[in-house]
């Protein structure tokens, strides 16, 4: 299996995707973001049909729409009330940007079928070092205001209350989650990239009792959704989203399945 | 005992859109002092503590901080706060947050040691591991406390942070506080609707009424001055 290259960067993809999953999920979750998680790679989707029209790399059409966006749903986001409506009409517009620019490119469906949905054979070295600097970028970024972005994602009332810079963390975390996002769809596609992003998290969350135990637990879901996928999709020719997706939910449904027996005791 | 001013509010005033809650406000607290603020539902009390703390601009007037070395930090315990029961946030883990700052994500020994301390000074000990979310509401109460304590504030504002204890907790926590701002000279806001409490743990007033308000040492309110002005 790993004598073909694909499947060695495929690994390396899945790997550093994993590990940023676990760790931005975990904010994800404490934030309350997945609904917004789910919008964000809806417009990856639309910045990686606009790339392929204007005749770019797809991961940089998703780069730019992402964060672009992240920037303006950081800025509504100040009124919470009006975020989820405001996040369903923008997620409409991008998709329908998205068919659009898929129709003009005028590329066939295979291709559009791959970005939604993500593929193994696509990736090349160039492009798992390209996530990797942006991963990095993440990890630095997330390592520096760990202590401030923990407060407002664990006790926002008492961020604020201390008076730390809240929306400036808020639109900072949503870059990261921009940049997390357009690197975690070059595998498992953007359709179900907050399945990476959200349900490890999500899942770890009943079992740890700690953040830092939290974090660890969720990159291991993840890990371990990405290289069983990887392997059975090659074993099986089925794709690989669909089994990163039913191991993730499998492990989520046991995590509330254990929630319930705990509380009945 | 003769102190200097920590915290002045000049003619302040806030206005709501529509709906001015006060005006004309001044008030000196001085270092080491403990207030009670007090007032009915809805008169302004969270709202003045919320322009002490910056989260609002004041419409009129100013807040000045004096302090007497390096800055006023602000102790703060919030009336309301939203905490996800199903977080895995220990107890601990929760005190720590206040240690923020360009620092490492984990915690260094000594402020581990910091945290420890304040979980024996709030009676928190045996409760360290327990998630914040299934703390009871007194349990919450004193973690807030700690959380705001351990940063070694010199001005700790409490919003009805004693309204859910039980009478030896609250009588344990007020200690605590009282032994503080004895040892340290910590000056103390509190938001309360307990009169007698007011009476034993407090030195001034401040009795917010629409359009008024009114200061002075704890010993002039008089319960009967609380219940004609039906002030409570
Ligand atoms: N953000 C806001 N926008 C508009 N009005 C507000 C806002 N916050 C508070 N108010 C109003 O200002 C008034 C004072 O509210 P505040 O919370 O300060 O009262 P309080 O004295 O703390 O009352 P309680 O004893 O019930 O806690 C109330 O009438 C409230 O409805
Ligand atoms: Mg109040």
């Amino acid at each position: 299996m790993f004598s073909y290259e694909f499947m060695r960067n495929a690994f390396a993809a899945g790997t550093i995707i994993a590990i940023i999953c676990g760790i931005m999920g975990v904010f994800v979750i404490a934030r309350n973001m997945s609904f917004l998680t789910h919008t964000l790679s809806e417009i990856g989707f639309s910045g990686a049909a606009f790339g392929v029209f204007a005749g770019w790399a797809p991961l940089n059409g998703m780069l730019l729409f992402t964060v672009v966006s992240s920037v303006i749903v950081g800025q509504l986001s100040a009124r919470s009330e009006r975020r989820e409506a405001a996040t369903s009409a923008i997620s409409a517009l991008f998709i329908g940007l998205g068919i659009l620019f898929l129709s003009l490119a005028n590329k066939n469906a295979s291709y559009a079928t791959s970005i939604l949905f993500g593929s193994v054979i696509g990736i090349s070295a160039g492009d798992v070092q390209q996530m990797l600097w942006l991963s990095l970028l993440v990890l630095v970024v997330v390592f520096v205001i760990y202590r401030f972005l923990k407060f407002d994602s664990f006790d926002h009332t008492g961020a604020r209350v201390k008076g730390l810079w809240t929306n400036a963390l808020s639109i900072t975390f949503l870059v990261l989650l921009a940049l997390s996002v357009s690197v975690a769809a070059q595998i498992v596609g953007s359709l179900l990239i907050f399945i990476l992003l959200t349900l490890p998290a999500a899942t770890a969350k009943y079992f740890a009792h700690t953040v830092g135990g939290m974090m660890v637990l969720a990159i291991t879901l993840a890990l371990v959704g990405v290289w069983s996928g990887l392997v059975l999709s090659y074993v099986t020719n089925f794709p690989v989203s669909f089994f990163i997706a039913a191991i993730e939910a499998v492990f989520y449904f046991i995590a509330l399945g254990w929630q319930r027996l705990q509380t009945a005791e | 005992m003769e102190s200097a001013p920590i915290l002045k509010l000049e003619h302040l005033g806030v206005t709501f859109p529509n709906h001015p809650v006060f005006n004309d406000l001044n008030l000196t607290i001085n270092q080491g002092e403990i207030w009670s603020i007090i007032g009915k539902n809805g008169v302004g009390k969270t709202t003045l503590m919320r322009t002490i703390l910056h989260q609002l601009r004041p419409t009129h007037g100013k807040i000045s901080y004096l302090p007497s070395q390096g800055e006023v930090t602000i102790g703060y315990v919030p009336q309301f706060r939203n905490i996800d029961a199903d977080y895995p946030l220990t107890i601990k883990d929760f005190v720590g947050l206040n240690l923020t700052g360009w620092k490492l994500p984990w915690l260094s020994a000594k402020e581990r040691a910091k945290v420890q301390k304040i979980l024996d000074q709030t009676g928190l000990k045996q409760l360290a591991k327990r998630p914040i979310g299934q703390a009871s509401g007194g349990e919450k109460q004193k973690a807030y406390l700690a959380q705001a304590l351990v940063e070694a504030p010199n001005l700790l504002i409490l919003d009805e942070s004693t309204a859910s204890l039980d009478p030896v907790t609250k009588t344990e926590l007020l200690d605590l506080v009282t032994e503080l701002n004895q040892r340290l000279k910590l000056t103390v806001l509190f938001v309360t609707h307990d009169i007698p409490m007011a009476q034993k743990y407090t030195q001034h007033y401040l009795m917010m009424t629409p359009g008024k308000v009114e200061q002075g040492p704890i010993a002039n309110l008089t319960t009967e001055k609380v219940w004609e002005g039906e002030n409570v």
